[in-house]
């Protein structure tokens, strides 16, 4: 809940104090800010007070300091102890949620409050658990700023510190310097950063950042480093084939175009270019029943390349022995000259796995005979640490991930097959805006081993409600709903209230 | 101490005559216990006042310079019991802890110490946790105050009013013969502030001296008939002393104009709130020059009569602001103008709220409300006819999501609630009982385990009525710092006693991790003044319990699983303890992070692990977080149209403890994980084998690359 605001009153006679709050998340150096603040002030003639709740603040959860501060003359001033709504000058928040928060709790009001904020986002455990897709919406949180702030200045503060070396407390120091909200010149703030004494360097190149972002008004985010478009490159007689597809995809409706296109790559990259081909057997079959504004088939495009594109064991050793692959993770790891870095996978095979690469039909006798089961779970079911900087255990990988030849043969591609042919089945007959439901289902299908099961019967569930509901004028919607239910939860609870509502009405 | 320094701190001690104290208020408090002349100094940590005991467990060698004598008690209650010392030796003694927790665990030797009485100055320090950050349950430690007879001192909060109080509190004890306490609020521990200081004082009997030259008294023991003595002494001498040092030393002040038909009385913590929103009201500057007289409760316990009945004088309406409930306070005033036949009319809870915390927003509200009422005339036209419309602001309520505090990075305590998510998918759920401790965190999501805790220490004894067992087994969890607290007697004696069948897992990260990392009796590293190094093992083995399980490195999420389903599950009767054993990893990073970098710096080969995540291979569906919830690992919208949902993502701050990869491996999860190991200064035969292995690895990756369409698919 909001709580409710009043503006300051003119007759207010504490207006001679600036009061100064900041809402960080533990370990972000709130204190360190804190104190750099508080001395900036003592050390330009005015008295100030600091005061923070830590409690708990390592420990993930949010954390509020509060720094009141006054024109130092012969009578001391007494402060408070903490904000109170509608009474804030100036709020510093060191995430965006925190704004968030700040706003719910009063601190930021459009007469007084200059809001300064980091635009990132340090996820809170409830965003990341939701199965699908449970990140907050940082636009509703901006939208308020704008209106429950005087002034609002914001930029991922973070980005900017990380890059310039240092951490966050840094440059929103320097945003502060840059919104003109203190009544001190930017000397004055680069003092107090070296009264501080701490890695003064880096922090006073992060203070400029954060001043300049500041300043230059705009959201200031460092640039990311754009993927050039990119160019196919290979041998000739594939490039030719490849060329083919692409002409095929000329006809598809221009909504759909771009994401046929890297659907088509996707699948061409998972096997070849023969299963590039069925991918576009397959999307014009839905195609044809498009009404015309290509959304049936920009969804149809998405998930049958999802669907197509299957996380097997061949395709994840193909990823990790990728040419590019060591350079990307050694650029993450910051690895510079002079370090050697090794590479460890996890890797967990279980019988289903094993069984999974073996011939369609042989599999499929394996997995009806539970002692073979146990049998092959006691040879290969255990943690697998390989080293895939070293040469055994990337051989292995890289030869497994040579395994496409084979693939089309596999249990496990069979299944996928018939899955499909089901799944697109069931889709074909339906009118489109159902279609589009039935397609979309496919997002619940993900994961590995259990996770990758529970995906499957979510799916099938989510289908079966589907039958339940097809023959209803507002089928869509409730299939939206049923899918958006089953991605809530993992076990699937939000799942079966929404299917004992269908239930109850169909 | 864990590998922490308050050097700086300690130099702050050191501050003469004369000299300015800038800083802290609980450090400011420390300081003033030298500048009185304390003789023994002890407590137990917790918030707010843990920055206290940290500080005078680095100040060992000033200490001792005066005289002084520092335990770092067992518990509260050994603490409180302490003060032991001040009943029949002229010495001033202090201890600290957090209320009302610490004080519940003291209240054996507080009531005691209150009927023996005290001949030298005894204080307790409370840092009292309410409202805002407080991490326990909502109580005022006033009532122990009432019940057990000791005076309670609730000082404005600035240095110092805070610094003043320490001195006046011994003061007053000894003037009364009775021990005090003085509860400093959570803000006011941390608020900073400037005082003039006093020079150290040596005591003018040292603890060493008395302890020479023993003395005793049967009078003050309690024991019949002494002790019915002592509830007549308290009453008939040192009550009437209390309040005659009281009124005589101005312990309480009084602000503001003589004259007006209005005042305020307030416990001296709210006094800078309520002036906050006087100044509001326009009815005060911002020095705090009230055009309402207040009387401001330094004291809140015991309250004097004919000090309040000379504020009352010539005024109609009272307000008393007194956070905290029930209302002791006003209660008691009411009860002196009913006793008095007074007209004057008694405000406070009828337009303050009972309970909660008195924010901003509440102290100006109420104390607008009061006015409104008793004397509207003073109020500008604002505040009586308020004109301005309250804003529209758009309701972030169901965006914003909640931030509880959760385990941190690399914390030890992660795999081994993973491990019971995974045995609770294997065996169904279980009675849990938890107890005081960072494990607390794993009541919340992502692991949702534990329905309860008791108090610090009696986990275990929490799951007493279940210790026969049933169809399941109880479990309860205690840590290693509740269980040198009072577990060992409470919990494990008991379980021992009554051949409890249940399993109790001892999360042992080496240090009281949860406030602050103090050492405590398992401490692996060697202590100059303190025993450490006792494992806990043998103190189990000790009371008679034998099914003992030794982990020593938590992040094996698969043994972990193992041992807590074999203790769950084996048919062997009689109390099972896992004692899981990995350092605090806060304490640890610290610790170790210099020694890395000096030895980066150096030359020497070090090896740092971190952990990554396969953007290509990692599906979305969040498995891994729901068995984890380390902050480093979060999530990353991928900029490929064909996804719909963000994929994991692990960010620098990882330390690379393990818990993600042996999660992926116990949980059989996903193959999206893997460990970079940077290898910082290898040796050249390394070097060698790298590039030998580099070239095979790239010229193979090459290779396939060559035959294949390069589709700007990220791999």
């Amino acid at each position: 809940m909001n709580a409710p605001i009043r503006p300051m009153r003119s007759d207010d006679a504490a207006g001679g104090i600036i009061k100064l709050a900041i809402l960080a998340v533990g370990g972000q150096g709130g204190g360190v800010l804190t104190n750099w603040i508080e001395a900036l002030a003592r050390a330009n003639g005015h008295e100030a007070q600091a005061t923070s709740v830590a409690g708990v603040a390592q420990r993930t959860g949010a954390t509020v300091y509060y720094v009141e501060m006054a024109p130092a003359g012969e009578k001391e001033t007494v402060f408070s102890l903490m904000p109170a709504a509608g009474d804030v000058d100036i709020m510093i928040t060191a995430e965006l949620m925190e704004a968030g928060r700040a706003i719910m709790r009063g601190f930021v009001t459009p007469d007084r409050t200059t809001l300064i904020t980091s635009t990132h986002r340090a996820l809170a455990v409830s965003e990341k658990m939701v199965p699908g897709d449970g990140i907050a919406s940082s636009e509703e949180v901006l939208a308020a700023a704008e209106i429950a702030a005087r002034r609002v200045i914001h930029a991922d503060f973070d980005a900017l510190a990380i890059a310039s070396g240092s951490v966050i407390s840094a440059t929103l120091f320097g945003a502060l310097a840059g919104s003109g909200a203190l009544p001190f010149r930017r000397e004055a703030f680069e003092d107090a950063i070296r009264a501080g004494g701490k890695g003064v360097e880096p922090s006073l190149r992060a203070f400029a950042v954060g001043l300049d972002a500041a300043r230059s008004g705009t959201d200031a985010t460092p640039p990311e480093t754009l993927d050039a478009p990119y160019r196919v490159s290979g041998p000739e007689k594939l490039l030719a084939e490849w060329a083919h597809l692409q002409d095929r995809l000329g006809v598809s409706p221009a909504p759909a175009r771009d994401i046929a296109d890297a659907g088509l790559r996707k699948v061409v990259d998972f096997q070849d270019i023969a299963y590039g081909r069925e991918y576009l057997d397959r999307l014009d079959v839905i195609a044809a029943q498009d009404s015309g504004d290509g959304n049936l088939t920009r969804e149809a495009a998405k998930y049958i390349a999802n669907a197509m594109a299957y996380d097997d064991l061949i395709r994840v050793a193909d990823a990790k022995t990728r040419a590019g692959r060591t350079a990307r993770i050694a650029q993450d790891m910051r690895l510079t000259g002079g370090q050697l870095m090794q590479v460890t996978e996890f890797m967990h095979p279980r019988a289903e796995e094993i069984v999974s690469i073996l011939p369609a039909r042989m599999g499929a006798r394996w997995q009806q005979n539970p002692s073979r089961m146990k049998l092959i779970d006691r040879l290969f079911n255990r943690g697998r640490r390989i080293r895939s900087d070293g040469i055994i255990g990337f051989s292995m990988l890289y030869l497994l991930g040579g395994m496409k030849g084979w693939r089309r043969r596999t249990l496990r591609h069979a299944q996928e097959m018939a899955h499909i042919d089901a799944w697109l089945a069931r889709v074909q007959s339906a009118p489109e805006p159902v279609a589009i439901e039935l397609l979309r289902n496919q997002r619940l299908i993900k994961g590995y081993s259990d996770t990758h099961a529970r995906g499957q019967s979510k799916f099938a569930r989510v289908m079966e409600g589907a039958r339940l509901v097809e023959h209803r004028e507002d089928a869509a919607d409730w299939i939206r709903r049923l899918r958006e239910a089953a991605l809530q939860d993992e076990e699937g609870k939000a799942l079966d209230g929404a299917l004992q509502t269908v239930k109850s009405f169909a | 101490m864990a590998e922490r320094s308050f050097k700086a701190e300690v130099e702050h001690l050191k501050l003469g005559a004369g000299q300015k104290f800038t800083g802290e208020g609980i450090l400011a408090i420390t300081k003033a216990l030298l500048e009185s002349g304390v003789g023994y100094v002890g407590g137990y940590q917790g918030a707010p006042i843990s920055h206290l005991m940290d500080v005078l467990a680095d100040a060992q060698d000033l200490l001792s310079d005066l005289g002084i004598r520092f335990e770092a008690n067992a518990n509260e209650a050994a603490a409180a019991a302490m003060l032991s010392a001040s009943v029949h030796y002229p010495i001033r003694g202090a201890v600290t802890f957090k209320g009302p927790v610490g004080v519940n665990v003291a209240s054996d030797a507080l009531a005691n110490l209150s009927s023996s009485g005290v001949t030298g100055g005894a204080l307790v320090i409370v840092g009292e946790d309410y409202g805002e950050g407080s991490s326990i349950m909502q109580e005022r430690s006033h009532a122990f105050a009432m019940k057990s007879q000791f005076w309670l001192l609730d000082p404005r909060p600035n240095l110092p009013s805070i610094v003043k109080a320490v001195s006046d509190g011994f003061d007053l004890s000894e003037a009364s013969n009775t021990p005090v306490m003085l509860t400093v609020r959570i803000r006011a521990c941390h608020v900073t502030g400037t005082f003039t200081c006093r020079d150290n004082r040596r005591p003018e009997l040292t603890v060493e001296e008395g302890v020479a030259a023993p003395r005793s008294d049967f009078s003050r023991v309690v024991l019949p008939p002494a002790s019915y003595r002592h509830e007549q002494d308290k009453i008939e001498r040192r009550w009437p002393a209390a309040e005659r040092f009281i009124r005589e030393r101005h312990l309480n002040e009084i602000f503001g104009p003589a004259t007006a038909p209005v005042g305020i009385v307030m416990q001296g913590g709210m006094y800078n709130g309520t002036i906050r929103a006087l100044q509001q009201l326009g009815l005060a500057d911002i020095h705090g020059d009230s055009e309402i007289p207040l009387y401001v409760l330094n004291v809140t316990y015991p309250l004097v009569a004919d000090e309040f009945a000379d504020f009352c004088a010539g005024k109609t309406s009272i307000l008393v602001i007194e956070e905290g409930q029930p209302e002791f306070i006003e209660t008691q005033l009411g009860s002196f103008l009913y006793r008095a036949t007074s007209e004057v009319r008694l405000h406070g809870k009828d337009v303050f709220p009972m309970a909660g915390e008195y924010t901003g927003a509440v102290m100006r509200d109420g104390i607008a409300a009061f006015l409104k009422d008793a004397a509207p005339q003073i109020l500008p036209d604002t505040v009586r006819a308020p004109n301005t419309e309250a804003l529209e602001i758009p309701d972030l309520s169901e965006t914003v999501p909640i931030r509880p505090p959760g385990f941190c990075t690399g914390c030890p305590e992660r795999p081994i609630f993973a491990a019971m998510k995974l045995v609770e998918k294997e065996l169904g759920k279980h009675q849990i009982a938890g107890d005081i401790g960072c494990h607390l965190f794993a009541a919340l999501p992502p692991f949702e385990i534990g329905g309860a805790t008791m108090g610090y220490g009696l986990g275990p004894a929490a799951n007493g009525a279940f210790d026969g067992g049933g169809d399941k087994r109880p479990i309860a969890i205690i840590g290693d710092g509740g269980f040198w607290h009072n577990g060992l007697s409470s919990s494990f004696g008991n379980m021992a006693f009554n051949k409890s069948d249940g399993l109790a897992i001892v999360v042992d990260n080496f240090y009281a991790a949860a406030t602050g990392g103090q050492d405590v009796m398992s401490s692996r590293a060697a202590s100059k003044t303190k025993s450490t190094r006792n494992p806990i093992g043998r103190a189990l083995r000790g009371i008679g319990i034998d099914w003992v399980r030794q982990i020593d490195r938590t992040y094996d999420v698969g043994k972990m699983r193992d041992t807590i389903r074999e203790a769950l599950t084996t048919a062997e009767k009689g109390p099972k303890v896992i004692v899981a054993s990995s350092e605090c990893m806060l304490n640890r990073q610290r610790r170790e992070k210099p020694l890395r970098n000096a030895a980066i710096r150096e030359g020497r080969r070090v090896d740092v692990p971190r952990f990554g995540v396969d953007e290509s291979v990692c599906t979305g569906d969040h498995a891994c977080m729901r068995l984890s919830g380390c902050p480093s690992l979060s999530l990353k919208k991928l900029d490929d149209p064909l996804r719909d949902d963000p994929v994991a993502s692990i960010d620098q701050s990882c330390v690379g403890c393990g818990n993600c990869g042996e999660v992926a491996d116990a949980a059989i999860l996903c193959p999206s994980f893997y460990r970079a190991d940077v290898i910082h200064n290898p040796g050249p035969v390394e070097q060698r084998l790298a590039r030998f292995r580099g070239r095979i690895t790239s010229y193979l990756s090459a290779r396939r690359a060559k035959r294949r369409l390069d589709l700007g698919v990220s791999p």
